[in-house]
């Protein structure tokens, strides 16, 4: 391990904002499809219960 | 051999129905021209950049020139219904797709060709790098019409198609005017077109061998 | 044996592929974790590029998903078109924005790590390029599906596509790498990655895997939403647990 602190590890020898700007954007894009086709998934079971209720 | 026949009827057909309707013809060369004569207006008139960029601007145009063409490919036989006779005719389907894409090269592809000595002379380009351009243009237009025919059909009927179109078959081009323009930067900076030139031949006789076929099934499935 | 053929029905596949997301998801946390250690905390610092290598943990990754997503894409392609089974073509289109998601992840992580290395956001180098252009098959993919109106011809126009597309991959690859050593214009090539230590190998490796089960469970997810769509008017679906249970 290589980081005696964590502003140190924030700071990524200088690179920081592209290390975390790189792994901010794709954790952040990671989380927000799920939410999409969960939405996506809760519009087609309304959709069917509508129909169903018709 | 039964599909000679077959391949010469289905491109006299298109030929004939162009020779009725000549401005789309010369709608497709007026894009290339107009495309060319924007390059330098917007890119400046020094004749050492122009002549730097004067293969692949005009490679560029032919693809777009080409792609503009691909809509007359299939649109009107659909909407007449030929092209249902077409895929029930006892003729297979492939050979008569071949006449299709070939008639379309020689309606679209055929005079860029003829038209480039003119527009490289606007460029500068030494004589012999326009001699070179001709070719790459003769070997690789028939390219860009079989594998455009394939984006073609599968477009048929689909929303927006025309700009579909273009999004589906640009990444495909790529190969081919990498080569192309490629063949004759090459040729300029002395070193030779031969290695393209090969490349070129062999994507085209891929494309002769495969893109009938796979147009002939996207056709079967736009069409079902 | 498990008779494969048995969930080849969206009926059958549905309870099935219900039950796999779940792991699948607990898979990526595992991985993700572990992946995400061994890149900050067992990967040493590289001699040239400092920390900022570092982004290659999730870049190379999402270059290898992104292509190896396109295969498979072009597998359920073949096997749709040649047994005609509509499970095929809902699993390509599931998996297509996935696939284009980390296409763009590629790029973007790509330009984030070479300017701070290189002193470009972008370089005309073959890899980059060729990712740019798999990205825009991807996208072309799409636009293709969601043009079409009946879903049943969307999908093997698709899968005819994505065939193509999978035949083309090489060849443009190819061109791209020739046309980039001729013009030799990027005499550093952005995929120079440092020497390999094994640990940034295994680094790699893990998150890859990671990628690989978060795929599976989103596009799981997004297969069954696919099914719920199309399949709408079928018995199967309305007396599904979940559409009951939510009313």
């Amino acid at each position: 391990m290589q980081w005696t602190n964590a502003s140190e590890f924030f700071a990524m020898g200088g690179y920081g904002l592209y290390v975390w700007c790189s792994f901010g954007v794709c954790f952040a894009a990671m989380m927000a499809e799920p939410l999409l086709v969960r939405h996506r998934r809760k519009q087609a079971i309304r959709q069917i219960q509508q129909s169903n209720d018709a | 051999m039964p599909v000679l026949p077959a391949f010469f009827a289905s491109l006299q057909r298109d030929l004939l129905l162009v020779m009725r309707r000549k401005t789309e013809v010369l709608t497709a060369l007026f894009f290339f021209v107009i495309v060319t004569t924007l390059l330098p207006l917007g890119i400046g008139p020094e004749p050492d950049l122009l002549r730097k960029i004067a293969p692949g601007a005009m490679w560029i145009a032919a693809l777009l020139a080409t792609l503009l063409g691909l809509q007359r490919l299939f649109a009107a036989d659909h909407a007449d219904g030929t092209l249902e006779q077409m895929v029930l005719s006892p003729e297979p389907l492939s050979v008569l797709i071949a006449g299709k894409i070939t008639a379309h090269w020689l309606v679209c592809g055929l005079p860029l060709v003829l038209l480039a000595p003119v527009i490289g002379l606007q460029f500068d380009l030494p004589a012999d790098a326009i001699g070179i351009l001709m070719l790459s243009l003769l070997v690789g237009t028939p390219l860009l019409s079989f594998i455009g025919a394939i984006g073609a059909a599968l477009t048929l009927g689909a929303r927006g198609s025309a700009l579909l179109v273009s999004l589906l078959v640009l990444p495909l081009y790529i190969p081919t005017l990498i080569f192309g323009a490629g063949a004759v930067e090459s040729y300029i900076a002395g070193m030779g077109a031969a290695g393209h030139f090969s490349l070129l031949g062999a994507l085209l006789i891929l494309a002769m061998a495969f893109a009938p076929w796979a147009t002939t099934a996207a056709l079967r499935i736009s069409l079902e | 044996m498990i008779n494969w053929f048995k969930y080849s029905a969206p009926s059958t596949f549905y309870p099935l592929a219900g039950k796999l997301i779940p792991v699948f998801w607990t898979l990526t946390a595992i991985l993700g974790v572990v992946g995400l250690y061994i890149s900050f905390f067992v990967a040493p610092t590289d001699a040239q590029q400092g920390e900022g290598y570092r982004i290659i943990f999730i870049h190379v990754p999402a270059s290898w998903m992104s292509m190896f997503i396109y295969c498979v894409m072009a597998f359920w392609s073949l096997l749709g078109l040649t047994f005609n089974t509509r499970l095929s073509g809902m699993m390509t289109s599931a998996l297509a924005p996935t696939g284009a998601l980390f296409a763009f992840l590629s790029l973007w992580t790509g330009a984030l790590w070479g300017k701070p290395m290189w002193g470009a956001w972008w370089v005309w180098d073959a890899r980059l390029t060729s990712e740019l252009i798999l990205f825009f098959l991807y996208l072309g993919y799409m636009a293709l599906h969601a043009a079409i109106d009946d879903p049943r011809r969307a999908d093997r126009a698709g899968a005819l596509l994505s065939l193509v597309g999978v035949v083309n991959v090489p060849i443009i690859y190819f061109s791209v790498k020739w046309w980039n050593t001729l013009h030799q214009g990027a005499s550093v090539s952005l995929t120079k990655s440092p020497s390999m230590a094994s640990t940034m190998l295994w680094g790699m490796l893990i998150m890859a895997l990671a990628f690989w089960a978060y795929t599976l469970a989103v596009a799981l997810m997004r297969a069954r939403t696919i099914m719920l769509e199309r399949e709408a008017n079928t018995e199967w679906v309305k007396h599904l647990p979940d559409v009951k249970e939510t009313a």
